[in-house]
């Protein structure tokens, strides 16, 4: 039984993933960005407030998904699949909102 | 043998069939979670005479609690990379310390939901208060679990079944979990950041 | 825990206790069965007993409304019976038809021994039957659903609704909807990864394509729904305030998130029948399909498109002119990728030697059916002519031609096409001629006068109308024609009947009853449980037939082979397959429980609870295969047996 064989073949073929240290140094940009976030609540950056806030989260989200769950390094249809959904769900749920006038409410 | 490695080439595609279904999954839950912000996004201003969630967010012990969340992420990928070297001790400590601070989450939301009846904001109070128990209720669900996969992980790895070449188990449970994390990234920004209406 | 873990990694089977079932016939045989042919056979059964039990709804509604002032049902319980019958029709008749005809066929269509995930598939169908039951144990329990099968709120609210019916409404379309999603994961996975070699996604059959697609819109579909049944559970069972205008609830909220799935919903249900019409069309013209890029495109566009169109059943809820606007546009482009698709299939009979057998009559009843709800439908994209349209029997004539023209009449084209791929022997060509022509007559006579009903006036819903509207005649007319098509079924019925009588006792029919072209008929009929002898290497778009046929030196087509020296003849033995499951099923049995459990007694939903967390944790601690079955000497058989060899490790949730 060779499963160390094996094993050592299956590496070959999925690419390798980052090291534990380029792991810490993600979580500590997430851990600033979620800071920043936070301190928005403090600190009173005007109307930019709504954007700034979405641009951090749409980063944090995709600094999520590209390396922890490694979408940068694995099959492409894995993102397609995921993003698909992405998409579809904010597009028809943004206009489902838009019927509500959601946006111009404020 | 049959081992994750070979099946993995008999795939048409290459991708083994759990972790394609999983990311098949994932795209659905975003319909769900979607459809669940949404809805909370529609009633959000809808308080009547019940508190408004302006009044009773408390900004930094969620953001708190997030960040715990946002840790275990980090927790669940050292877990991965631990089982991919073969190093199984190191995986067990970090599935543990995931399933533990996946727990402070949860422990986190009922402490919230217990201050928010007490002040009160009951699951039937108003069309907002109903959307925010059940978007965040789902979302405390998946985590929980998640929870579950992870201490059953850990118990089959105690009794030696979960091992180097079961990698690929601990990635798609992982999935899920970062999955269930980014979920709460954006409930977070989007339900407690953006300013909320008050009464 | 992979397929074919040596038996020594097997250390934690702990609950150790229980005998795996074997292979073998009787029903414990069906019970625990994972063989991808067998579910589907299991999903048609409960399919057409479903559609029979809606159909004899759709009796009661026209006895009802044959004269003015029926008293067949009271109010109440017609409103009881029109819910029932759209939701059997939707979700347990057409949804699981399809479903039958794509477990069935996908894993022969690509060339593949089981689909990806077997004993997912089980459990996909005893949901669904549970959910079935779930649904009709209202009748019994209380009182059926009586808000329509689209449930509007606040209608479906316990002010308005105080039977429990809504409550099984929320509860079964939501156990039918777990088990849709799960059989739709299962079968995109199946599809994308389990081709056999050389089967590229261009070079498979157009069924198969437009399966693809319905299951990924089933993917995204049956969340947004499962949220909006959550939504009025939770109103009705735990008090929330969702459609509570009273307090700011909105009706609107639900009418979104229910056609954001609904009209998805509507192509899932379409697109297996452009599926099963386009292997039709061109067997019996003897022709390739006309177009096939355009035919998939087509499909995959529709898809898409699916999604932008679904506020056009809002168009008089007060959504606003911007959105109205919008969405009559969207709605009139889709008719472009259908239109596509009918021209292609006339363009393939067109010039065809064209025989019409029972289900090609069934597939050409189709084009022309679905061709006038296609142009009704068009009718209501523009939002005036719809605003007068709205709530009337135009409606009903319409969804009526698109659904049973265009889904029944074709799910009926894929029973006679397929029923010898099936059993090993035919159906009657002459009782299915008779079943077609009395089909579309009792059609055509029970929907064509509910265009005229309607644009006089008479209004969707309900129970009665008063004499002297000039409602009279056409209402008799379409009973009449009602009863015209359950006696088409009735003929069905004894088709298989006498069909099955008269096979008794002789030889399956032949390799290749209509000189067909795609993988399936590969395999004898009926086709044998470990589906191909050898794994196919696939060369061509059309497989099957370019083995038999090929060209001579003027180019002209001659056949090459007969059928019987290109099939296989089933012989292999050893093939490795994965064992039946018990767990599948105990999962299953566990959700009416809850269900009950959450409408009537809480105490209830603990035993249903502790069936469904038994039988998870078996499932996972159990090998996908037995280590003890006899497998025969697997080792022979290479790399082929992985195909089937399908793991099942993660615990998906």
């Amino acid at each position: 039984m060779s499963t160390a064989e094996i094993t050592e073949e299956h590496n070959d073929v999925v690419h390798d993933h980052p090291s534990d240290s380029k792991y810490f140094q993600i979580a500590l940009i997430l851990g600033v960005l979620t800071a920043l976030e936070v301190a928005t609540y403090y600190v009173d950056i005007g109307p930019v407030l709504i954007p700034v806030l979405m641009v951090m989260m749409v980063v944090k989200f995709f600094i999520v998904a590209a390396w922890f769950m490694h979408l940068r390094f694995d099959n492409s249809l894995f993102t397609k699949f995921f993003v698909g959904g992405l998409v579809l769900a904010v597009a028809v749920y943004v206009i489902a909102l838009s019927t509500f006038e959601f946006w111009s409410k404020g | 043998m049959s081992d994750t490695a070979t099946s993995d080439h008999a795939t048409t595609t290459g991708m083994s069939h759990n972790k394609l279904a999983m990311w098949v999954f994932l795209g659905s839950e975003c319909l769900l979670f979607g459809a669940l912000i949404s809805t909370y996004l529609v009633y959000r201003g809808r308080f009547a005479t019940g508190p408004a969630p302006g009044d009773i967010f408390d900004i930094p012990f969620t953001s708190v609690s997030s960040f715990v969340l946002l840790m275990s992420s980090l927790t669940m990928v050292l877990a991965l990379s631990a089982i991919k070297r073969g190093d199984l001790r190191n995986n067990r400590l970090w599935l543990l310390t995931t399933a533990l601070l996946g727990s402070l989450f949860i422990g986190g939301q009922v402490y919230e939901f217990t201050t928010f009846f007490r002040e009160g904001l009951g699951y039937t109070t108003s069309p907002f208060s109903s959307a925010f128990f059940t978007l965040t209720g789902f979302h405390g669900v998946h985590v929980s679990l998640g929870i579950l996969m992870l201490m059953s992980m850990f118990i089959s790895s105690l009794r030696g079944s979960l091992r180097k070449e079961h990698s690929e188990t601990v990635e798609i449970i992982g999935l899920y979990w970062h999955f269930v994390d980014i979920v709460w990234i954006f409930i977070f920004t989007v339900i407690y950041l953006v300013p909320s209406p008050t009464s | 825990m992979t397929a074919t873990t040596p038996v020594e990694d097997v250390v934690d089977q702990p609950l150790g206790v229980y005998t795996r079932p074997r292979g073998g016939n009787g029903w414990r045989d069906w019970v625990t069965t994972v063989d991808h042919k067998k579910i589907g056979i299991l999903y048609g059964v409960a399919a057409l007993f479903f559609f029979v039990v809606g159909g004899i709804e759709a009796l009661l509604i026209r006895l009802q409304l044959a004269t003015p002032n029926g008293t067949v049902l009271g109010a109440d319980m017609y409103n009881q019976v029109f819910t029932m019958h759209g939701v059997t029709m939707i979700f347990l008749a057409a949804m699981p038809l399809s479903a039958a005809f794509a477990n069935y066929l996908i894993p022969l269509q690509i060339g593949a021994r089981d689909v990806a995930f077997p004993r997912l598939n089980a459990l996909s169908f005893w949901v669904f039957l549970a959910g079935g039951i779930v649904l009709n144990l209202s009748w019994v329990l209380g009182g059926a659903p009586d808000g329509g099968w689209f449930g509007y709120a606040p209608n479906t609210g316990i002010v308005f609704s105080p039977s429990p019916g809504m409550d099984f409404y929320a509860l079964g379309l939501q156990i039918t909807g777990v088990a849709s999603l799960m059989s739709s994961i299962n079968l995109t996975v199946t599809i994308l990864n389990m081709r056999a070699p050389g089967m590229t996604l261009f070079r498979m059959p157009v069924f198969t394509w437009m399966m693809l697609v319905t299951q990924l819109l089933l993917v995204f579909a049956m969340p947004v729904i499962a949220v909006a049944l959550f939504l009025l559970a939770f109103s009705r069972l735990f008090g929330a305030r969702f459609f509570d205008p009273s307090v700011g609830g909105d009706a609107l909220l639900w009418q979104h998130l229910f056609w954001i799935f609904g009209h998805p919903e509507v192509y899932i249900l379409i697109l297996p029948s452009f599926g099963i019409i386009s292997e039709v069309i061109p067997t019996f013209s003897r022709k390739p399909i006309f177009g096939y890029p355009f035919m998939v495109f087509s499909g995959i566009a529709i898809g898409f498109m699916g999604w932008g169109v679904w506020a056009h059943h809002m168009f008089v809820s007060g959504i606003g002119p911007i959105s109205v606007a919008a969405f009559s546009l969207s709605t009139m482009f889709i008719a472009v990728p259908t239109g596509v698709k009918i021209l292609n299939w006339m363009a393939t009979m067109w010039g065809g030697r064209i025989k019409f057998s029972a289900p090609m009559l069934f597939a050409v009843g189709v084009v022309s059916m679905f061709t006038i709800g296609g142009l009704s439908g068009v009718t209501h994209a523009i939002s005036p002519a719809d605003t007068q349209q709205t709530d009337t029997y135009y409606i009903v004539a319409h969804f009526h031609y698109v659904i049973f023209g265009g889904i029944i009449f074709g799910l009926f084209a894929g029973l006679y096409f397929w029923w010898p791929k099936v059993f090993g022997h035919m159906l009657s060509d002459l009782i299915g001629k008779v079943n077609f022509w009395v089909m579309l007559v009792g059609f055509n006579l029970t929907f064509g006068p509910m265009h005229v009903l309607g644009l006089q006036g008479m209004s969707r819903r309900i129970d009665s109308y008063s004499p002297g509207f000039g409602f009279e005649l056409w209402n008799m007319v379409s009973t009449i024609g009602s009863f015209l098509i359950a006696l088409s079924i009735a003929i069905f019925v004894v088709n298989v009947i006498m069909s099955a009588m008269r096979a008794r006792g002789q030889a399956p029919c032949g390799p290749d009853p209509w000189d067909a072209r795609s993988l399936e008929w590969l395999t004898p009929n009926p086709t044998p449980v470990h589906n191909f002898d050898e794994v196919p290497v696939v060369e061509s778009l059309d497989e099957f037939w370019h083995r038999k046929y090929g060209t001579d030196d003027d180019g002209r087509v001659v056949r090459v082979a007969t059928a019987e020296e290109v099939c296989e003849d089933g012989s292999a033995v050893g093939v490795h397959l994965p064992s039946p499951s018990f767990w599948p099923i105990v999962f299953a049995s566990g959700l009416p429980f809850i269900a009950l459990g959450l409408i009537f007694n809480l105490w209830l939903t603990v035993p249903g609870g502790l069936l469904v967390v038994m039988a998870i944790y078996a499932w996972i601690f159990e090998p996908v295969d037995d280590p003890d079955a006899a497998h025969g000497d697997h080792d022979d058989h290479g790399g082929d047996e992985v195909t089937a060899d399908t793991t099942e490790e993660a615990p998906v949730v």
